[in-house]
């Protein structure tokens, strides 16, 4: 049987790789490891790979609060699944280390969508700490509270009310634009520009924003001809 | 019978957890359940002084956790409820003394003999806020009308959904409704739409609750505190009864006061 998690050092610490298979016999090998070395990890900063494990808050909570019984300091997690790194979020992990990681050779969760753009579908409302960082469109149905921010490279869609902060086209697609049902974020961003929204005018109404001679513009939406 | 763990929690300090936490357990125990307050905030203990239980301390929740006593031995029994118990924080240590999975394995022995634990939880999101999350069956939300309270409120919510320890329950304390009424201060409903959970408790701000803080004396057992009865209804929400919010609109107006002093003078 294949050795199922390794541990390197990197820059930032500990690098683990875990392998595939049952979470809890991957959890159960990998902490087993870690037991037989504690003198050699004590103390130590961990970056997790879980490779295309899908983990709930559970499951990774559960794992951080044995770490840190064991005095290690679980900072960063690896995925190549977005529900897990939205997970590793949410707990205040971080999901990547500061210079781009090396590509897995395989995505195997990306291969259903062959045409078109990215997108994906946030059916949440993103309260105050969350940050939702996309390459491609962003979709929300439920409110983005103050605290909290979207950041894509194409547009943001709210179905909800918009309260934190949006930048949308952030890799600098000018075209990119924002639209929400109540469009009062603190501060939006579209491609290199940002704008601040003014004070409320009455009653809330569906708008769209987008850039117009390098300004920020919002307009009501309308369904026009 | 196996009792629920309550755990009360902000991430802004001082909103008024430890207050909620000493008149929850009084409010509760007051009407016959048998309650047990465990301060959740290690080296920074203030659960006792409320309670006006600080002189009685001998063992504290890290005594219990590293063995150097039974629970039995911290457990301090209120002196004038005899249904309501306090596990005191050790002041002495940090928040890295104790780890979740011990809070868990303590209310887990702790159920078994209370109908409500109630774990009153530090500031913060950190470790301290982790330990008092993890063994809970109810969240309570401690947060005030003023905007940096509700926004670290909503990050607390956040939290709790992601641990999936949620839905939280909502407790906005020290409103003042004559601000309200005059459009300075967020109402309770601006902050629900924002935060989008249930309300359990809207508490008036009510200068009893210091004095009574200052002695040791919930304000819950005060028979003519407002904040006193708005706690006496939360405990009542726990308990599973339907009773309607306090009408505070009331309390600015002369009318309103001059009804309460004819209703206080008729009793």
């Amino acid at each position: 049987m294949q050795p199922t998690v390794q541990i390197k050092g990197i820059r930032e610490g500990l690098l683990v790789i875990l392998g595939e298979g049952d979470w809890e016999n991957v959890q159960a090998s990998f902490l087993e490891q870690v037991d037989q070395q504690t003198a050699f990890l004590k103390g130590a900063r961990l970056t997790l790979d879980v490779g295309n494990h899908v983990l709930k808050a559970v499951d990774l909570g559960g794992l951080r609060d044995e770490l840190s019984e064991r005095g290690l300091n679980l900072w960063a997690v690896l995925s190549n699944s977005h529900t897990t790194e939205q997970t590793a979020q949410t707990l205040g992990l971080a999901t990547r280390l500061s210079k781009p990681r090396l590509e897995r050779e395989t995505r195997p969760a990306d291969t259903s969508v062959q045409s078109g753009e990215q997108a994906v579908l946030v059916h949440r409302t993103l309260r105050s700490g969350v940050s939702l960082k996309f390459a491609g469109h962003v979709i929300v149905i439920g409110d983005i509270n103050p605290g909290a921010e979207v950041i894509a490279s194409g547009d943001v869609v709210v179905w909800g009310r918009l309260r934190g902060m949006v930048h949308a086209g952030c890799e600098g697609n000018e075209d990119a634009m924002v639209c929400a049902l109540d469009l009062a974020p603190i501060q939006l961003r579209i491609a290199g520009q940002i704008a601040i929204t003014p004070q409320r005018r009455g009653k809330p109404q569906p708008e769209m924003a987008r850039l117009k001679d390098g300004q920020v513009v919002a307009e009501a939406w309308s369904l026009k001809k | 019978m196996v009792g629920k763990v309550v755990t009360v929690t902000s991430g802004k300090g001082g909103v008024g957890k430890t207050t909620a936490t000493a008149n929850l357990g009084a409010a509760l125990a007051s009407q016959g359940d048998k309650v047990v307050c465990v301060d959740a905030d290690i080296g920074l203990r203030n659960l006792d002084v409320v309670l006006g239980l600080e002189n009685r301390i001998v063992y504290d929740l890290v005594d219990v956790v590293e063995g150097r006593c039974r629970l039995r031995q911290a457990l301090i029994r209120d002196k004038r409820l005899p249904e309501l118990f306090l596990i005191p924080a050790a002041q002495t240590r940090d928040k890295s003394a104790v780890s979740p999975s011990d809070m868990v394995r303590l209310c887990d022995e702790l159920r078994q003999e209370f109908d409500w634990v109630l774990i009153d939880s530090p500031a913060g999101i950190e470790r301290g806020f982790r330990n008092a999350i993890a063994p809970a069956d109810i969240v309570l939300v401690v947060t005030n009308p003023e905007i940096s309270a509700v926004r670290d409120a909503d990050r607390i919510i956040g939290l709790i959904e992601s641990e999936e320890k949620g839905p939280a329950r909502l407790v906005i304390n020290r409103v003042k409704p004559e601000m309200v009424r005059r459009g300075d201060m967020l109402s309770a409903d601006d902050v629900l739409e924002l935060l989008a959970v249930e309300l359990i408790g809207l508490i008036p701000e009510d200068e009893n609750v210091i004095t009574s803080t200052n002695r040791g004396l919930p304000v819950a057992l005060n028979g003519k505190s407002r904040a006193g009865q708005a706690f006496r209804n939360v405990s009542k929400r726990l308990r599973g009864e339907e009773v309607p919010f306090l009408e505070l609109s009331e309390d600015g107006s002369i009318f309103g006061r001059l009804a309460r002093l004819f209703r206080q003078g008729g009793n």
